[in-house]
């Protein structure tokens, strides 16, 4: 523990429902204090100090902050989008950070799309880990880097013209996404790539001793290839059921790893899904990746949610894949270069096709969403945008959690999961509602 | 001695606190004169426990003047670990209460000398003008705080090794593991505890009858150190109707009926509880 005591502000919240363990907790209290959550019997016992500021919840589910690790941009802004000055590109990403504030997203990844060297050498400096602000914005994870290396038959809306192989290897990857890639987790925190890519099964294990989770997706893998990648250290899915191959009966593809059963044990928990009852260990981390799922009710039927949740339950990550056109009014955007058109339904497309380029929803919707569709429980449907992606990126320790050590980001929901209140590092953020 | 026997587990929890806020509130208590309060730790309590935190929080009682002793404390066992004493009273009472940490005392097993710090403690309690009301609980060997059989009934706060029974017992809240579990304490003694104005002592469960009938009914003897309370001017037990499985039909009935009159008596609420000692006549 901390030699020196702090005598800094001590935060009490009373009268809350708390996510602690698993469950929602009546009779106990949050304290914290340096916007770290602590537990106030060694400050009673040693100091004798109490509470300086009580926080009244008024009965609010008290739930850690969400964390969204796919979101291409917003307010229309695009991350892949790389012309301008570095002041200008810096501006506007702080704008996005601010933003997703009011969502309740109080930490994320910035996605960028398949894009070419000098794109990636512009912007992910910028993407560097950052820490959250209650006035300046959520904290930034490191980026989540999707292509080059993914398929030309499941690009979506990408750019296949920059597309490449990984048949040299690591280098390879040094030089199409620049000396940021050689900084790990403290720049890039996730890379989504197609297995069945040349050359790139070699590389995981690679990244992966960079400490950069490795996902796949954007890809045309069989199940076989699929298991091979999980093998070789792969540790997410990125947006289940969309740019793969759709399940077939007899070879399921990249879906089809949620039914896997003889996949390596992983001996360290760490990054890895808690087994659950349909896991093929109950005493062990369970063997599967983790998967994310765009739960917009566009991307992927809310059925088909449904099965692949309860298939595998501890392994769901709820991502938006928001892009550009988040927070705005319908109408025409740019993603990667390319014009989108978003309609209606809040789902967007390229311009003039059927071909889904990308949602603009939020993550507190998609928590909302995601416990309609499956009638899951709320702990679940919390833990979806909390624990299991601060898992995906081993940071559940500070991060998705109340217990003691953790980070204070705090939303205070109703009944119905809608916020109230939000707290970056124990500072409330001014939230601008509607109603 | 008071008999006062209640139904369950949960009415003898409600008849407790209710006893405990009533005298506090009676005794009015200031900062120049706090109430002192000894408390005991285990599953007897807790009910008790909860019962002051919702008397807390409807606002009928403050502990801003109270101040508290506990009965005993592991030696050896980090202050913070999920099985200490200190742990089971911050869970269970002082994280949901008013109470000042200045006026909270547990002893503590991790002092460099341990006799040192049963010597200190003794001494905070004369300091702060001894202990207004005692609670406490039984073993069923009959014991009190860690007072096992054997122990001197004019013990004052020490040291002592565990019996087996005791550590037993108590390896429930060690993962079943007998290895784990400490096996010194440091304990209020039984002078200690009787030299309170008041003993309050909860008892309840069929496994505690024994132990309660050699208490009461049989000789103050040190093989059952709770038996030390028929020489206390002010004792009060509550007990449940199981723990009453080993007493003579006489004792229950004698207790039962002196109650029935009290009831009488005090139908209104103008006699103070001080009084009913006084009618009684302990």
């Amino acid at each position: 523990m901390v030699a020196t005591a702090s005598s800094s502000k001590i935060s009490k919240i009373v009268n809350a429902r708390l996510l602690l363990d698993h469950k929602i907790v009546q009779d106990s209290y949050l304290w914290f204090q340096d916007g770290k959550i602590i537990h106030p019997q060694n400050l009673f016992f040693d100091q004798h100090r109490d509470a300086d500021e009580i926080i009244d919840a008024k009965g609010a589910l008290v739930v850690p902050g969400y964390l969204d690790i796919q979101i291409n941009g917003g307010y229309g802004i695009d991350f892949a989008d790389n012309e301008g000055s570095l002041e200008k590109i810096q501006d506007d990403i702080n704008t996005v950070a601010k933003g997703l504030l009011q969502y309740g997203c109080t930490a994320f990844c910035p996605t960028v799309v398949s894009s070419a060297p000098e794109v990636y050498n512009k912007v992910l400096p910028l993407l560097n880990k950052r820490k959250g602000d209650a006035k300046k914005g959520s904290e930034i994870l490191g980026a989540h880097i999707e292509g080059p290396f993914i398929s030309h038959e499941k690009k979506g809306a990408h750019n296949q013209a920059i597309f490449r192989t990984g048949k040299n290897g690591i280098c390879e990857f040094d030089e199409a996404y620049g000396p940021e890639l050689m900084k790990g987790s403290e720049a890039v925190s996730i890379i989504t790539v197609a297995p069945e890519i040349e050359g790139v099964i070699d590389v995981i294990p690679e990244l992966a001793k960079r400490d950069i989770c490795v996902s796949i997706g954007h890809s045309a893998a069989t199940i076989s290839e699929a298991e091979t990648a999980v093998t070789k250290g792969a540790t997410l899915i990125t947006h289940l059921f969309n740019a793969m191959l759709p399940f077939h009966h007899r070879d399921p593809g990249m879906i089809g790893v949620l039914g896997a059963v003889d996949l390596p044990v992983p001996e360290d928990p760490l990054r890895h899904p808690a087994a659950s009852n349909t896991s093929p260990y109950r005493n062990k981390p369970d063997p599967r990746p983790f998967y994310g799922l765009i739960v917009d009710g566009v991307h992927v039927h809310p059925n088909s949610v449904r099965i692949a949740y309860y298939a595998h339950p501890k392994g769901c990550v709820l991502v938006t894949d928001a892009l550009s056109a988040l927070g705005l009014p319908r109408g025409v955007y740019s993603l990667g270069g390319r014009d989108v058109e978003v309609d209606d339904n809040g789902a967007a497309y390229i311009k003039g096709t059927n071909t889904l380029a990308g949602s603009t929803i939020t993550i507190d919707q998609s928590v909302r969403n995601f416990r309609n569709f499956t009638k899951c429980t709320m702990v679940e449907a919390i833990e979806a945008a909390t624990l299991h992606p601060a898992q995906v990126l081993g940071i559940s320790d500070r991060k998705g959690t109340l217990n003691p050590g953790g980070d204070a980001d705090l939303l205070f929901l109703n009944d119905d999961l809608e916020i109230q209140r939000v707290f970056v590092y124990g500072e409330e953020v001014e939230l601008h509602k509607n109603k | 001695m008071r008999l006062i026997i209640r139904e369950d587990y949960d009415e003898v929890s409600n008849y407790v606190a209710n006893y405990v806020k009533e005298r506090i509130k009676q005794f009015a208590p200031t900062a120049d004169r706090p109430f002192v309060l000894g408390l005991p730790t285990g599953s007897s309590p807790i009910g008790t426990y909860n019962k002051l935190v919702d008397f807390f929080k409807s606002g009928e009682l403050s502990f801003e003047h109270v101040i508290t002793f506990n009965m005993d404390e592991y030696v050896g066992l980090p202050k913070n670990h999920p099985q200490s004493y200190h742990t089971f009273m911050w869970t269970n009472l002082f994280a949901h209460i008013n109470i000042k940490a200045e006026n909270v005392h547990i002893l503590d097993g991790n002092a460099p000398d341990l006799d040192a710090e049963c010597k200190e403690f003794e001494a905070k309690i004369a300091r702060v003008g001894g202990i207004e009301l005692f609670l406490g609980g039984i073993g069923p060997d009959g014991h009190i705080a860690f007072n096992e059989p054997g122990s001197s009934l004019t013990s004052r706060t020490r040291v002592k090794t565990l019996a087996y029974e005791t550590i037993i017992a108590n390896a429930r809240f060690f993962e079943g593991d007998i290895g784990k579990v400490p096996k010194l304490a440091l304990t209020v003694g039984v002078a200690t505890v009787m030299d309170a104005r008041e003993v309050v002592v909860t008892i309840t469960g069929a496994h505690k009858a024994i132990a309660l009938a050699k208490c009461i009914e049989e000789g103050v003897n040190h093989m059952w150190t709770v038996s030390a309370i028929q020489m206390h001017p002010k004792g009060l037990i509550v007990c449940d109707e199981d723990s009453t499985l080993e007493l003579h039909v006489k004792t229950v009935k004698y207790f039962k009926s002196i109650e029935h009159v009290h009831q009488a008596l005090i139908g209104t609420e103008n006699l103070s509880l001080q009084d009913i000692f006084f009618f009684v006549g302990t």
